[in-house]
């Protein structure tokens, strides 16, 4: 069996301000208290990882070298770009890196400038990605984003100029944006001339200050067929340019995909680290143990106050780096599970069970065969390359699949089913079908 | 505890006052009959809480009421202990049929009216039932001790309506206790005892039967001739069965098992009996050694007027639902039911109604009794429909509704009697106009309060009348029906269809004016409902195959998460297993699926929504397509 590709994310938890449509896990404040602040937090980070890397080798886990880094946030770049390099190091350390891995940032055009982005490139960086949204002055406005379509450019500019791929965040579906201001922002990202595009539809969560405005009307919701229209003006417009989609969201010259983020569909291993980071595992044994009453409705914790009072919670008592989880010692004969694990949300919790020699980690679940079936359903359904329909323990019932091909939601290549355009814009109806 | 000298079976009729308690729902029936038994002394006092609280529990934990139907009290007047039969209108007061049953186990009725409120009209109809029944009236007046208490306007208002003097109209006060005893005096002095013959073979009236989950069916008799005696053979003299009593026995306050129950009295009989047909609200019992040659009077049963199907949102629910409506039916007689299919909504049962209210009482009795979520269709009457070729067909589902050409309709008519403050005499009157309603006479009960009555079709009541009526009149106003004849009609039955499809549970009977409303209230209302699907669903009105309102629920195009990295992954499963329990509750209507919910909110006639602009032009619009 080939080794499951390994890569390393990295969550940082910090911005400048937080945009009305945001519900990430960032604060605004330089020092949350508890001894997390951004001064500290390369120190903290890597103490992770070493504890991360403990709890691997005592598990029985040996990752192959990382084929990808990924900062995001949050606003990674708000850190200075040595304390970027240090993570970068320290992973290069405990892991290696293989040749040719992707490192990428993640970049508010407000916090780079040349001198930034030579010093990340010198580091090992490969790419950063640069948070754009839109190049529409009031559409900008109505997300709270500071920056300028210049500020975009010069960054990009820069990337290029040390060397890095670039990439550019678009946003649309935002209230107020017209037809003609997606356009304007989707051939603006083209003109920059970057070699890769995310574009997403507004997702409007409660919780944030946009969502209570919208729940308010005092701002009109995003529409669903107004975000379709756009999708497919996107889909359109940037096919035209040479970038190909590659998932629902992302498109790319081919070669300059971006392979941290294809790892997540393919489902490989990784390490999250930093706050309320999610960290993956296809097989450890044990695993069912290890979060013996996950709180499946708890999943999101968000907001990272919810009491972990309970017994053998990551925040009281977790699992140690040692391997020595607390409670009963795993089954051996139970089979290796997948697993999916995430930090503490806050920053002065996660610090304190840093400080306390912990993976902190606010709770987690094995992922079951039905769990691990859907999963893989749901993010290979995602990708031009498509669901390889061979490997799954239970394949699709082949009257739905010929019922999907029929409604022209998805197309077959072999073994593999790929969706169409249709097919990406209902992408969760295509999932709810095929697991029926 | 006192001591009761007067024992079962050995009573002397002179000594035995049989009464009930006509109130409207609130008027505080029950805080006074509780009154009664403590002031009675047959209740402690230190005990009457906790025994009330008790009886609350039991009733919610075997999921029927077994309130004291008929309780045997004490009460003595002038050194004479005398023997009162308290019996209560079982359930629920505003029933005119339970009532009259009890009405017809007692020599007395006392009229109690809140002070503050006055009467209401379905206690009115009581009372004119109770006179008919040459019932003693002694009206009471309760809650004298609230501050907002009106005792001279409604002694007056009651003295015009039963011709006594305003001063022979007793106060009471349930709360303090407050001429609670010169109430149980005047019960003694003015209700006439029984009159039956002591020695004639046993006859007695069954007024009420209930199950008991411990002891089977409980059925309540009023003892009219003769006596029965512990282990005598009983014998049904309608239904034509023979039972070998368990127990016999009186009601004071708990259930004492006796020797023996003599003329005139009150008291239960317990057979053993678990099947509900065999104890017949209305039967005569009577002595198998030594039986009765005529039955008593008994009652009519009465027909159902109101028509609707009752749907257990789970179909597993299904059996569940059929023994509950057995259960209800022991003491209910007027309630029937048969099987039904729907292609919307699963298995059912049709059930036939007494009114709006009797429907309401029976889907609120299965829920809280018997836990049971239910879906019920909207009401129907039943229509004689006579088509072309000259068959006749009793209507009382659409889908039973002929196909082709009609030759004529003729539907149920009531006489509808509301009472009202003045101030809503407009607005009654808007009201039953627009409901096809024909205005009758009107009497001032009082200076501010009158009594309207209107002849109107009985489909036009069942609707949603009755909420607009309390609506429209701040709550003031209240309504009573009875039966009166039928009428030829303009109706038509409407159809609702979903993607070409008919969907059984939305077809209606209305009158041509109001099937525009309806088909395009309904369908806009399901447009609302339903959600997008991936392709686009059209959803029709039609009378017959021509139709008249149509909306169309666009293609869903867009149903995507836009992000799912890493730490989105758990969250987006998750989301995906909600989804597909929910889609458990889908309902299939060809290849549209609809939400369970969807049925429910669009079957609720309780979201009034005003009629909106667009609502209005399409009705216009549809309107335009008949001429």
């Amino acid at each position: 069996m080939p080794t499951t590709p390994f890569e390393v994310y990295v969550h940082v938890p910090f911005c400048l301000r937080r945009c009305g449509y945001c519900d990430f896990n960032t604060y605004t404040a330089a020092d949350l208290g508890g001894g997390a602040s951004r001064r500290n937090y390369a120190d903290l980070a890597i103490r992770e990882m070493r504890l991360v890397r403990a709890w691997q080798a005592a598990r029985g886990i040996e990752e192959p070298r990382a084929a990808s880094v990924f900062f995001g946030g949050g606003t990674p770049t708000i850190l200075p770009a040595r304390d970027l390099n240090r993570m970068l190091a320290a992973i290069r350390e405990l892991w290696g890196l293989e040749p040719g891995a992707e490192v990428t940032s993640e970049a508010n055009p407000d916090t780079v400038d040349a001198g930034y982005v030579r010093e990340l490139a010198d580091g090992g960086f490969t790419r950063l990605s640069f948070g754009m949204q839109s190049a529409v002055p009031h559409v900008l406005a109505t997300l709270d984003r500071t920056h300028t379509p210049a500020n975009v450019e010069a960054g990009v500019r820069a990337a290029r100029a040390a060397g890095l791929d670039a990439s550019v965040d678009l946003i649309y579906g935002a209230p107020g944006e017209s037809l003609d201001d997606w356009r304007a922002s989707v051939r603006a990202a083209i003109d920059l001339g970057t070699d890769h595009v995310s574009a997403y539809a507004l997702t409007v969560e409660p919780t944030t200050a946009m969502g209570r405005r919208i729940a308010a009307g005092t701002l009109p919701r995003p529409d669903d067929d107004d975000e379709a229209a756009k999708y497919e003006i996107a889909d359109g417009l940037l096919a035209a340019a040479g970038l190909r989609w590659y998932e629902v969201s992302n498109w790319a010259r081919p070669g300059y995909e971006s392979r941290h983020n294809l790892g997540y569909w393919r489902n490989v291993d990784w390490a999250g680290i930093g706050p309320g980071a999610h960290s993956h595992y296809r097989a450890v044994a044990g695993a069912t143990d290890l979060f013996p009453d996950a709180d499946v409705d708890g999943a999101d914790d968000s907001e990272g106050f919810r009491p972990v009072a309970r017994a053998g919670g990551a925040g009281e008592g977790g699992p140690r780096p040692e391997g020595v989880a607390p409670g009963p010692a795993a089954d051996p004969a139970a089979a290796p599970r997948g697993l999916r694990a995430w930090d503490l949300a806050h920053p002065r919790r996660w610090a304190a069970a840093l400080a306390a020699g912990r993976v902190p980690w606010a709770d987690g679940e094995a992922i079951g065969p039905e769990a691990d079936l859907e999963e893989r359903v749901m993010l290979g359904i995602r990708l031009r390359e498509g669901l390889e329909t061979a490997g799954l323990p239970a394949p699709p019932d082949p009257a739905v699949v010929e019922g999907l091909v029929a409604d022209g939601l998805v197309v077959r290549h072999g073994t593999r089913l790929v969706p169409t355009l249709r097919g990406r814009l209902l992408n969760d109806l295509v999932i709810e079908r095929l697991l029926g | 505890m006192v001591a009761q000298h007067n024992r079962p079976g050995s009573t002397d009729q002179s000594l035995i006052r049989n009464f009930c308690i006509i109130a409207h729902i609130d008027h505080g029936k029950s805080t006074v009959a509780d009154r009664i038994l403590q002031l009675s002394g047959i209740v402690p006092e230190r005990e009457m809480r906790d025994r009330f609280l008790d009886r609350m529990d039991i009733e919610q934990e075997r999921g029927i009421t077994i309130k004291s139907q008929a309780v045997r009290v004490p009460w003595t007047f002038d050194d004479q202990e005398y023997t009162l039969g308290m019996i209560d209108t079982p359930g629920h007061v505003d029933f005119t049929y339970e009532v009259s049953r009890a009405l017809a186990a007692c020599e007395g009725a006392v009229l109690l009216v809140d002070a503050t409120q006055g009467i209401e009209a379905q206690t009115l109809s009581n009372l004119y039932m109770a006179i008919d029944h040459n019932l003693t009236i002694i009206p009471v007046l309760n809650k004298i001790d609230l501050p907002s208490a009106e005792p001279d306007k409604h002694a007056e208002e009651i003295a015009g309506l039963i011709g006594c003097e305003p001063g022979d109209v007793l106060r009471v006060s349930g709360k303090t206790g407050e001429g609670v005893a010169d109430l149980l005096d005047t019960i003694v002095m003015d209700v006439p005892a029984p009159t039956g013959d002591p020695e004639a073979p046993a006859r007695a009236l069954i007024f009420d039967s209930v199950y008991d989950s411990y002891r089977g069916i409980v059925t309540y008799i009023r003892m009219v001739d003769g006596e029965l005696r512990k282990r005598e053979k009983i014998h049904m003299m309608g239904i034509g069965m023979t039972h070998d009593p368990i127990e016999i026995g009186v009601i004071s306050p708990d259930m004492t098992p006796t020797d023996a129950l003599g003329a005139g009295e009150v008291g239960y009989v317990i057979t053993g009996a678990k099947d509900v047909s065999q104890s017949k609200v209305g039967d005569t019992v009577t002595s198998a050694a030594n039986p009765a040659s005529e039955p008593l009077p008994g009652y009519r049963d009465p027909k159902p007027m109101v028509y609707a199907g009752l749907f257990p949102i789970d179909n597993a629910q299904f059996p569940e639902l059929r023994d509950a409506l057995d259960k209800l039916k022991l003491n209910d007689a007027a309630l029937e039911y048969v099987p039904e299919t729907s292609v919307a909504l699963g298995f059912g049962f049709r059930c036939g109604f007494l009114g709006l209210l009797h429907m309401e009482i029976v889907s609120e009795r299965l829920s809280r009794e018997f836990g049971l979520d239910l879906i019920s269709t909207a009401p129907n009457v039943t229509y004689e429909v006579t088509s072309e070729d000259g068959s006749v067909h009793h209507v009382t589902n659409p889908s039973e509704f002929p196909d082709g050409k009609v030759k004529r309709i003729v539907e149920p008519m009531v006489a509808a009697d509301i009472i009202t403050p003045k101030e809503f005499i407009g607005a009654v009157m808007d009201l039953c106009q627009e409901n096809r309603g024909i205005m009758g006479t009107m009497e001032y009960l009082s200076a501010d309060r009158v009594e309207m009555h209107y002849h109107i079709p009985l489909a036009e009541i069942v609707f949603d009348f009755f909420d607009q009526l309390k609506s429209r009149t701040k709550g003031y106003a209240s309504l009573d029906y009875h039966e009166d004849g039928e009428q030829e009609a303009d109706l038509v039955k409407v159809d609702i269809l979903i993607q070409g499809e008919k969907v059984d549970a939305f077809s209606a009977i209305v009158h041509r004016d109001k099937a525009y409303s309806y088909g395009v209230m309904m369908t806009k209302k399901l447009r609302e409902l339903i959600p997008r699907q991936q392709f686009e669903i059209p959803i029709q009105a039609a009378i017959g195959s021509r139709i008249i309102a149509r909306e169309t629920i666009r293609a869903l195009r867009k149903d995507v998460l836009a992000k799912c990295y890493g730490g989105d992954i758990s969250r987006k499963r998750k989301l995906l297993e909600k989804q597909k329990a929910g889609k458990k509750r889908m309902k299939m209507l060809g290849h549209v699926e609809v939400p369970q919910e969807a049925f429910i909110a669009a079957l609720s006639t309780g979201d009034d929504k005003s009629v909106d602009r667009d609502t209005k032009d399409k009705i216009r619009a549809a309107q335009k397509t008949e001429n």
